[in-house]
């Protein structure tokens, strides 16, 4: 039973007291597009990536209460273009080479890209960072050129796993996901984690070692169709 | 000796020092930020090791407490010398004569920027607006402030500290024997130019704090409502509405926090009330306690004013003495309220509400999701008034004098009085105390800056106004200001200005969000082009276009004013962008630079290039 109604681009979205913007749409089989957002883990809002108009504001709708009779802008072009801008920054501001990567076509990064049209090249400059891999642990490698710095796999850990293998350490551009401890090996993580499970980092950051490219490119989760179908096929089920 | 003396690790013996000041905290982790402080003042540095001790003490994992120490500036993950300078680098203390200063002290130390001599005597570095614009260049030394830099008096002050005086000896030979206030006032100049009728006029002590007890709480917020009282740290926000709605949110404990990190560059209105009005402030707070309910307050000063520490704990035990803190404030039973010093440690996002309640609980500087607001779930989860400390001061008054008094000062929508930190190309830098409602051009008058080419209205979250413009007024609706007036004359380069800022910006990005944490170091770079004349034309709607989306899509109000500087340039200021931007010809785009591009090429092959190093031959 839901206690109200709001919209999503004039369609009607069932919500329940204390529901975000997101699960209600979620629940309601309308997809808006996350990044850092992840069924299970606490919201963080930091991508963007979901950012929607509501009663004219941007805000995130990960994070934004649902609220009786709001009406919420979604997929117009203005927002898509923000959407896109934000993973733009994203795909600049790591190394993503997805030809080489292991988790081309399951990468929600890149679908993402998909998804939002991304299909020129970009006008932003790209920042080229220099970041270690640590192939440390016996099961587990971080690629940290493409981490996207969702914090998926941090929350993950902490809530679910209640561990704390990961953290943010650094501020503004430098800010990125560490581990505790010098390197992964020193720390208490293990492949049967949920934060190392293949559906918590969305991109090919951590990487489970001697499964590369078991599924082959081409039968890949985001080969079959667009990020999101999932959400979207409820709705017209 | 402490154990910092050697550099790489401590020395032995330092678990046992960090488990003490670990204890003196109650191994709190919301106490994080003290305990780092303290740590990184006995050991002058935050080893690996030592996170590891604090993270047993406090119950933490590693990560969390690197999470804290790598956030804050003055916190520092390797080995700092034992007098740490920090040069206020700020826009303003540039063309005061910094880059002289800088060489200057460089000579003298032997020593570049971000580094430390070999002996580990000390460490120079970089840090941005100290609050200090009117007497540029200035700098910390340690825990000291010196102002008014020179060549000579930098010379003087090393060869004074390499003769083994402590930093304090350089302010006064008798540094041990003055008052916390003579202290303060001999190192750092109030510059008060202009005293109006509220804040820095004569006052009766306490006699805001006396009428208050006499009102009911929901009284006390009438007044401020009905003064038309809004916050002055910039945002504006209806103060007797954030009381109000603290009040009536239902919770056990309930906050006042005042927020003296007073960052944004340019302002220092704050400072000189915390050093001549410290008690009114603290009126003002226990006024709000009394108001909405709160039994515990927080002070937090920017790390930067640590200088004003010891004035604001004497301040502090003398009201307790006198029974204006503590239990049963002026012998009212069940009125009880005292208040914490928190300091911070270099980091300009903690004057962001959120910020501030994430530093005092002991994280980094991380703005909190919004909604809930911090009047309803705020430090610790619990109903928090966070206010300016100008704001708290205006409140002691207000209970004082009257909402009508107040109401009755400034223009509609805009009332009582502001204080104006003015400086840069003036002949007058200091404070000004003005109704608001003034005119950019009245202000800059009484400052002695009539001539000024550029003035940046509200710091670099503000807006830079040109010439035609300056008859625009100083009130919430026209100029909206946190207090700050920086003053360009027609010498300085616009362009230089706008790259600082945006420099500025992404240093004290905190990262959390896409937009604020890339965008903002995409924006330096284009701004970085068109000084160095490799801008196309379409840089310049690139830049706006760009600017719209961090706005629009930020976090909090840092990414949602970062791009200003740029955006009120280009408005105001169109045509230096444009000077410095050539269209590409034949297809071939100028912001390429092929000599740049095949440098780090050059490096690796540890030769120069047959074709593009024309000289290869000779």
């Amino acid at each position: 039973m839901s206690d109200f109604t709001f919209t999503i681009d004039e369609i009607e979205i069932p919500a329940k007291e204390g529901q975000t913007i997101m699960e209600a749409a979620d629940a309601a089989g309308v997809y808006i597009p996350r990044l850092c957002d992840h069924e299970g883990l606490r919201h963080q809002g930091g991508c963007r990536v979901c950012t929607v108009k509501a009663a004219g504001r941007s805000v995130s709708a990960c994070t934004q209460p649902a609220e009786p009779g709001l009406a919420v802008e979604n997929e117009t072009p203005h927002i898509n273009k923000l959407r896109r801008d934000l993973v733009e920054m994203l795909f600049h501001e790591g190394n993503h080479l997805c030809p080489i990567c292991e988790a081309s076509g399951n990468c929600e990064l890149q679908a993402m890209a998909y998804r939002l049209d991304m299909t020129e090249p970009t006008r932003f400059p790209y920042l080229e960072p220099c970041r270690p891999v640590d192939a440390s642990h016996p099961d587990i490698a971080l690629d940290t050129n493409r981490c996207i710095s969702c914090g998926r796999c941090i929350r993950a850990s902490q809530d679910v796993d209640q561990k704390g293998v990961f953290g943010y350490v650094g501020r503004g551009i430098h800010r990125h996901v560490a581990a505790n401890g010098p390197d992964l090996a020193h720390t208490d993580a293990e492949i049967t984690d949920f934060a190392i499970s293949d559906e918590v980092c969305p991109v090919g950051c951590i990487i489970r070692k001697r499964v590369g490219f078991v599924t082959p490119i081409g039968e890949r989760e985001f080969d079959k169709g667009l990020i999101g179908r999932k959400i979207s096929e409820k709705r017209n089920a | 000796m402490t154990a910092g003396e050697t550099a790489g690790a401590p020395a032995s013996g330092y678990q046992d020092q960090v488990a003490q000041i670990c204890d003196s905290y109650d191994n709190d982790p919301h106490r994080m930020l003290d305990i780092l402080r303290d740590v990184q003042d006995r050991f002058r540095w935050i080893a690996r090791e030592t996170m590891q001790t604090v993270a047993e003490k406090t119950g933490l994992t590693q990560i969390a407490v690197e999470g804290v120490a790598s956030f804050y500036a003055f916190l520092s993950l390797a080995p700092k010398g034992r007098i740490t300078i920090r040069l206020c680098d700020d826009i303003v203390d540039q063309f005061a004569g910094l880059p002289e200063v800088t060489e200057s002290f460089e000579k003298a130390l032997g020593i570049g920027i971000g580094e430390t001599t070999s002996d580990g005597g000390f460490s120079l570095e970089y840090t941005p607006c100290i609050g200090m614009c009117d007497q540029a260049p200035a700098a910390m030394i340690n825990d000291v402030i010196v102002t008014n830099l020179t060549p000579e008096k930098t010379r003087a002050l090393v060869a004074a500290l390499k003769s083994g005086k402590r930093p304090e000896d350089l302010i006064s030979p008798d540094f041990d024997d003055l008052t916390p206030h003579q202290r303060a006032v001999t190192m750092v100049e109030n510059n008060i130019r202009h005293a109006g009728a509220v804040l820095l006029g004569p006052a009766a002590p306490d006699a805001g704090l006396k009428n208050a007890l006499d009102l009911t709480p929901s009284r006390i917020i009438k007044e401020l409502e009905d003064s038309g009282l809004r916050g002055c740290g910039g945002a504006g926000f209806p103060t007797g509405r954030k009381w109000r709605f603290a009040a009536e949110t239902e919770a056990e404990r309930r906050f006042v926090i005042c927020n003296a990190d007073e960052g944004e560059p340019g302002t220092f209105k704050d400072r000189v009330l915390l050093t001549e009005r410290p008690h009114l402030l603290i009126e003002g707070m226990t006024i709000a306690a009394r108001a909405v309910g709160a039994r515990e307050g927080l002070l937090y000063l920017r790390g930067e004013y640590i200088y004003l520490r010891d004035l604001l704990e004497e301040v502090l035990a003398d009201r307790r003495a006198r029974g204006l803190l503590g239990d049963g404030i002026m012998g009212v039973d069940g009125f009880d309220f005292d208040i914490r010093l928190q300091l911070g440690a270099g980091a300009y996002i903690c004057g962001e509400e959120g910020a501030l309640i994430s530093s005092c609980e002991g994280l980094p500087g991380e703005p909190k999701t919004r909604p809930p607001f911090p009047v309803t779930r705020g430090y610790l989860g619990f109903p928090t008034v966070v206010n300016n400390v100008e704001t708290l001061c205006h409140a002691a008054r207000i209970l004082d004098r009257g909402s009508k008094w107040f109401f009755d000062m400034g223009t509609e929508g805009s009332h009582g009085t502001k204080l104006f930190s003015v400086s840069g190309d003036c002949l007058n830098p200091g404070i000004y105390e003005l109704p608001y409602g003034l005119s950019l051009k009245e202000l800059l008058e009484m400052a002695g800056g009539e001539d000024a080419a550029a003035v940046l209205v509200g710091g670099p979250s503000g807006a830079m106004i040109a010439r035609d413009t300056f008859d625009r007024k100083l009130t919430f609706d026209d100029l909206a200001t946190g207090g700050a007036i920086t003053v360009f004359s027609k010498d300085r380069n616009v362009l230089e200005i706008v790259e600082y800022y945006m420099s500025f910006f992404v240093h004290e990005s905190c990262g959390y969000c896409t937009p604020c944490r890339v965008g903002n170091v995409l924006l330096q770079k284009a701004v970085a082009k068109f000084r160095e004349g490799l801008a196309n034309p379409e840089d310049i709607a690139y830049l706006k276009d760009l600017s719209g989306t961090i706005i629009e899509t930020s976090r909090c109000g840092l990414g949602m004013t970062s791009p200003n500087p740029i955006l009120s340039t280009l408005e105001n200021f169109p045509l230096v962008y444009s000077a410095m931007a050539k269209p590409s010809k034949d297809r071939i785009r100028d912001t390429f630079d092929i000599q740049s591009a095949i440098d780090g090429a050059r490096k690796l092959a540890k030769r120069r290039s047959y074709v593009f190093d024309r000289d290869f031959s000779q």
